[in-house]
């Protein structure tokens, strides 16, 4: 080397987070004394690296000493790296000269035996230490952030997001699947604890969404592709064809009156009830379109009938339309594609498809409805007998281990306010069948109170079965909901005429193909995983995708509003900085020792690289290139180097890994 | 299982990407979860990354074991390099019997960042694994196995 670098080494003790098992003063000793020869002019530790204080111990040695490359030893690169970045930075030193070790999550969290800790803590600072000194200063690229955004989902979450966004002045495409916005919140008649009515609070949210200048409304459409990168995504969208002519439909209704095809509506209806072959979910359904339904459409199964066609007085029914794929550029994407109910069916013992009189929370909320198929009347599977005595199973497919562990966070509430609208509108007996009653909101255990005063009953035992199988007088024609009460320690046979599973949430059936789709991840539940679960909630790992509503986790109404409208906030704020600084690692190409083999071109999966037939060499094109190095590792010839991950870098690094054995842990031997 | 090896602790220098196994060793550390002190991770962008004279390197810089780190099949953030790295630890694993070292010194595994406790325990049935091989040692892994230097041989204990 024929310059020596200059290089401070910081130790944390992250309060006693590192300290505690590490011995950090032994590490910063070692350090200093150990690493001489390798540059190393400083080392200190100190209580909390990342507090100000901290940042200005490393800048003032930067600026007194002239250090030339820092290695913090912490926490994760994922939680730092940038803290200390930018306050090498502000001592004017190019922030990719400074390298963070993990020894917290690498070390003091892992291990519990002391010396093993320190010793791998030293061997770990070793080996950023031999990193850094072949780090190069970089500088970020910077490309500008497209003005619009792509928002997936069209329910409260996604549309709150959509109309933060649109409403500051920005192009929104909002992207759904159903031909409704309005998602599962349109299906419910009340919301808790307020018992507002849930359509009139969400319909004038799903008519601005529908008429917003701001807003590009796909409804009955479906993301295909995604390709880019942060401020620049090409998005390709599959509309699936309505069979409708939406610029001469006025949605008029002629159609499914006409249409002479029933259909059982398994999603908005949950099975309660039934709609046309072409038809609009709901009558409030944004926009106002109707979608011809080919899978049951007589036309499409037997080639004739075309009632609809004949009665509409516009011609907008087109039964030749076909799919279109719309292709758009948008800066940031959020996603809110909510949550499926669980399927009660996999409980057997509950008895659901079984026993007619068990109904699932998301069929209650339709019972209920003013505009559901009974207009809110509360009555058994045979669509008149009032019940006289109802019970509601709590935690059904939540916080069991047999099928998910989590609680869904709503079913309790949820809960009650089926016990209140059973109340108010049958006067039935009600019986609540709880685990643990969990109100943790604002005048949620008010509303829990007022229950109690109704002379709800609440029995805290989770219910073993319900069965129609009569033991005891008076158990004739009822359900019988057998429990444990936990309270009293007496088991139970309780006599019902309903029950209501207030089923849990889980991912969506496809959010997995979602994540990968955009880059994410799912956590092992399978909802998708937030930056940080504190203090990033809404972004992810992938910069310009964020999260929001129940697609993160479940969560009740004002959550999914609010996080709606924070990811609206986190998008706004980048769009308003008009251009991005990407990381700027890149692979580039030496093109003198380029042999042309073309290896690299068939290993990039982003395309980035070039192969110029003129010179014979390939080249790389740095707005392309997304820097995981693939073909840095595949050149046979060694022309290709990778910024911030090169060969040079890594193979130091393991030689400073290794400067440290653990089988002896004495005798080092700096090289 | 000798006493040596008993007592012997191996040192495995570990690559990870940065996207999905580097975030479940982060996640392990969150959640407290206490696995063995013997691996030492490098962290890549891309497991892709991985270049075979990185693996090398390790077992000539004195490392009993190399463990090769992304994510699942089908997951990766850069679409589908893992799938390379998968095909550069298959051909390792013949090029290291070839030179003399028992193919079992090199493990791959898929992490993905929800994974830390899967993390954690394969890395402790791998540092139990190293342990019963003994320290790196190229004569005692015989020539025959080596001339093979066959996918998954039998390495005799």
């Amino acid at each position: 080397m024929e310059k020596k670098e200059k290089i401070g080494v910081y130790v944390c003790h992250c309060g006693t987070n590192i300290a505690g098992v590490v011995n950090v003063g032994e590490v910063s000793n070692w350090a200093a004394e150990n690493l001489k020869d390798q540059g190393v002019v400083v080392s200190r530790d100190y209580k909390f690296m990342c507090s100000s204080l901290g940042q200005e111990l490393i800048q003032k040695d930067i600026k007194e000493q002239g250090l030339t490359r820092v290695v913090v030893a912490a926490c994760s690169p994922h939680l730092h790296e940038a803290t200390f970045r930018n306050a090498c930075k502000g001592a004017d030193l190019n922030p990719y000269l400074c390298e963070l070790v993990s020894i917290r999550e690498q070390a003091s969290w892992i291990h519990t035996d002391k010396v093993a800790a320190t010793e791998k803590s030293k061997a770990l600072i070793s080996g950023g230490v031999a990193r850094v000194v072949h780090n190069e200063p970089l500088e970020p690229l910077h490309v500008p952030i497209h003005p619009a955004t792509l928002v997936v989902g069209g329910g409260i979450a996604g549309i709150q997001a959509a109309l933060e966004i649109a409403d500051a002045g920005f192009h929104v495409y909002l992207v759904e699947r159903e031909p409704s916005v309005g998602g599962h919140m349109a299906q419910f008649d009340k919301t808790f604890p307020t018992l507002d009515c849930s359509a009139c609070i969400l319909t004038p949210r799903m008519v601005q969404v529908g008429s917003h200048p701001n807003i590009t409304l796909l409804t009955y459409s479906e993301v295909e592709k995604v390709d880019g990168y942060v401020g620049n995504f090409v998005v390709s969208i599959r509309k699936r064809a309505r069979s409708v002519d939406e610029a001469s439909c006025t949605g008029c209704g002629i159609c499914w009156e006409k249409c002479p095809k029933k259909v059982v509506d398994d999603v908005f209806e949950a099975g309660m009830g039934n709609r046309k072959a072409v038809y609009v979910p709901f009558p409030q359904a944004v926009p106002k379109y109707p979608v011809i339904d080919r899978e049951n459409c007589t036309f499409y199964i037997k080639g004739t009938c075309k009632a609809c066609e004949k009665f509409c007085p516009t011609n907008s029914i087109k039964f030749d339309q076909e799919d279109e794929i719309i292709n758009v550029e948008v800066g940031n994407v959020i996603l809110a594609t909510g949550y499926d109910a669980f399927d009660a069916r996999r409980i057997t013992q509950y008895g659901y498809g079984r026993l007619a009189n068990v109904f699932t929370s998301l069929e209650f909320e339709r019972l209920s409805n003013a505009a559901g198929p009974t207009s809110g009347n509360i009555v058994l599977r045979d669509g008149k007998t009032a019940p006289k005595v109802v019970g509601i199973v709590h935690c059904v497919g939540s916080r069991d281990k047999n099928y998910n562990e989590y609680c869904s966070a709503i079913c309790c509430m949820q809960s009650l306010k089926f016990a209140h609208l059973v109340h108010e509108r049958t006067g039935a007996e009600i019986y609540n069948f709880y685990i643990d009653i969990r109100t943790p909101a604002k005048g949620y255990e008010e509303f829990y109170h007022r229950l109690l005063d109704e002379g709800t009953h609440f029995v805290r035992g989770k219910v073993a079965e319900i069965s129609d199988a009569v033991r005891l007088p008076g158990e004739e024609g009822k359900l019988i909901i057998q429990v444990e009460d936990t309270l009293t320690g007496n088991q139970l046979r309780v006599p019902v005429d309903m029950a209501i599973l207030s089923v849990g949430l889980e991912p969506r059936r496809d959010a997995k193909n979602v994540a990968k789709q955009f880059g994410i991840s799912c956590s092992s539940d399978g909802w998708l995983i937030e930056r940080h679960p504190k203090l990033d909630p809404v972004a992810t790992v992938t910069e310009g995708i964020y999260i929001a509503g129940c697609v993160q986790g479940p969560k009740d109404i004002p959550a999914s509003v609010a996080q709606g409208a924070a990811a609206a906030a986190r998008v706004l704020g980048k769009i308003q900085q008009k251009e991005i600084a990407l990381e700027p690692i890149r692979a580039s190409i030496r093109e003198e020792q380029c042999s042309g083999c073309r290896i690299c071109n068939n290993v990039c999966p982003f395309n980035a690289i070039l192969f110029h037939e003129d010179k014979m060499v390939s080249e790389v094109n740095p707005a392309l290139c997304q820097g995981c190095g693939t073909c840095v590792a595949a050149c046979p010839a060694g022309a290709i180097s990778g910024t911030g991950f090169s060969n040079q870098q890594i193979l130091s690094q393991i030689e400073g890994l290794m400067l440290l054995n653990i089988k002896t842990q004495i005798d080092t031997v700096p090289a | 299982m000798t006493e040596d090896t008993k007592t012997f602790e191996p040192t495995i220098i570990g690559f990870t990407c940065n996207w999905c196994s580097y975030r479940a060793a982060d996640m392990a550390g969150t959640a407290r979860m206490k696995y063995a002190p013997n691996v030492r991770l490098i962290r890549l962008m891309c497991s892709g990354r991985l270049d075979p004279t990185f693996v090398l390197k390790a077992f000539a810089s004195g490392a009993d074991a190399v463990l090769i780190s992304g994510c699942h099949p089908g997951d990766c953030h850069y679409i589908e390099q893992n799938y390379k790295a998968l095909r550069r630890y298959h051909l390792l694993k013949r090029v290291l019997g070839q030179l003399g070292v028992e193919p079992g010194r090199l493990k791959l595994l898929w992490a993905s960042a929800a994974e830390g406790a899967i993390f954690a325990a394969e890395i402790n049935k791998f540092v139990e694994e190293v342990r019963a091989l003994g320290p790196l040692n190229y004569n005692k892994y015989p020539l025959a196995v080596q001339a093979h230097g066959m996918v998954g041989t039998e390495v005799p204990a």
